[in-house]
């Protein structure tokens, strides 16, 4: 099995899953900060917020991931001249397409977690924010100390959910040259098709390394975090 | 006793026509009720009879069509900042208790007094075991609403409201959801309140309490104050067929 000593040594593949473990991190720690904020414009009581809420979720949501990614890099890097490296460094081009990518994978997946949580914030009673309203908390504290922390608690699996889409989702980075885990299964089946399957089940395997934790974490927290009503 | 008919534009609380809609029905009708300070005041009516409504238009939580509300001689702000100081200064006990479920006790209570008035953790702490004491539940502290009883939980909800140090507290119907064995727990803590002249309007059916703390009762039907009377007259001599008849339904059980 010299394919998969070739794995580590000469195509170093563990190198590409760090890189997809960054990319999903990143881009999950961004994705829950903006979907966060939309699910908040989402149950805000200001019809403007609501409506722009309501429109990114659905628009970005309807979009097809390779479509936000490859604009990211087409759009909005060659057209529009948005870099987010330094020009003159060595690495830039590699620097500059990662955090395109982590752009991409953030905004998208910000729609399923704004979605996840506003999922979570039906499971507060509503008595639990009238509660609050009377004692004086304003609209955004009342969020902020009762109604969030407790929908984040019920939005638990389906954050999960997100979570592990985004991990295999982040193979999609692969489409403007981010060296991630499926980027160097192409080039190594490219090289040996002869063990076209192995190769295909090295990183299958990979794969399931990463996402089988997160399902098991979640369940975990899920229980142990309910709210007992 | 004090007379209901002057207090109109001096009390502590005071409804002016106050109408409210939910669609087509008409749930609150031309309401004028005011309240001096330290007076309680008991709201009963058959269910539909739109008394809920009343107790949570005096703090917003339902918003009015027309007529107007004031507290202390302000009128209720419609939004925002000012609603929510004013919110602050009304203490309100649910039916269904609502304390903050992944909160402990303590920090149910301390929550208002830290984040609303910006008290220190320390100085919140102390006053809200204080105030847990006065309640009978100090040795739930540090435990999770979902631990504690109904009759605990309720009296932790008066001491939430309390801590705010309210001008006026709102109960609605706060022993509708309770076992019997628990009803008295709760309505203790509430008549020790009203002899500490604490300014109370009470919508309940506990004649017992109405009897031994209200001032006043006042009876609603269909969104209409009927009749308002003090406590033994009213449940002994009521002078409408409408309360006669409401009265027989649920004295004769």
């Amino acid at each position: 099995m010299d394919v998969i000593s070739e794995f580590f040594s000469e195509y170093d593949g563990l190198q590409a899953f760090r890189t997809t473990i960054y990319l999903t991190l990143l881009s999950a720690v961004f994705a829950l900060l903006i979907g966060t904020v939309v699910a908040v414009m989402r149950v805000s009581p200001v019809r403007v917020l609501q409506i722009l809420g309501a429109a990114y979720v659905n628009i970005v949501r309807s979009t097809p991931l390779t479509l936000v990614i490859v604009f990211c890099n087409l759009g909005l890097f060659l057209q529009l001249g948005l870099s987010l490296a330094n020009k003159d460094s060595n690495t830039f081009i590699v620097d500059n397409n990662f955090r395109l990518a982590v752009l991409g994978l953030s905004v998208y997946h910000a729609s399923f977690v704004a979605e996840a949580i506003r999922s979570g914030v039906n499971t507060v009673p509503l008595g639990q924010a009238e509660a609050a309203r009377a004692i004086g908390l304003p609209f955004l504290k009342t969020l902020r100390y009762v109604v969030l922390p407790q929908a984040f608690r019920g939005a638990i699996t389906p954050l999960g959910n997100v979570l592990i889409a985004l991990t295999k989702n982040s193979t999609v980075a692969s489409v403007i040259g981010v060296t991630e885990a499926s980027a160097v299964m192409k080039v190594m089946m490219e090289d040996r098709p002869d063990v076209l399957f192995i190769v295909f089940g090295i990183f299958a395997i990979g794969f399931v390394i990463l996402t089988l934790p997160i399902g098991i974490l979640f369940t975990s927290m899920s229980k142990r975090l309910a709210v007992k009503r | 006793m004090s007379d209901s008919g002057t207090l109109t534009k001096t009390g502590l609380v005071a409804l002016t026509d106050v109408n409210k809609h939910f669609g087509e029905l008409h749930v609150l009708k031309d309401i004028n009720l005011s309240l001096a300070k330290g007076e309680v005041v008991v709201v009963i009516g058959p269910s539909g009879s739109g008394k809920s409504t009343l107790c949570r238009a005096i703090n917003r939580l339902e918003p009015i069509d027309s007529g107007t509300i004031t507290l202390d001689g302000q009128p209720l702000p419609s939004e925002g900042k000012a609603l929510a100081r004013l919110r602050a200064d009304v203490g309100m006990v649910f039916q269904s208790f609502n304390l903050f479920a992944h909160k402990t006790i303590l920090q149910n209570v301390t929550l208002g007094p830290s984040k609303v008035r910006g008290q220190s953790k320390s100085v919140a702490e102390e006053k809200a075991r204080g105030l847990l004491e006065r309640v009978g539940v100090t040795a739930q502290a540090d435990k999770y609403p979902a631990q504690l009883s109904g009759g605990q939980q309720q009296r932790v909800a008066i001491a939430r409201a309390l801590a705010m140090d309210p001008k006026v507290m709102l109960f609605d119907e706060p022993t509708s959801a309770l076992d019997p064995e628990m009803i008295k727990e709760v309505l203790d803590v509430m008549v020790d309140l009203a002899r500490q002249s604490m300014t109370m309007i009470v919508v309940t059916h506990e004649m017992g309490f109405a009897r031994r703390a209200a001032n006043r009762v006042v009876f609603m039907a269909d969104g209409q104050i009927v009749e308002e009377a003090e406590p033994e007259r009213f449940f002994t001599d009521p002078q409408t067929k409408r309360a006669q008849d409401f009265l027989s339904k649920i004295l004769t059980h």
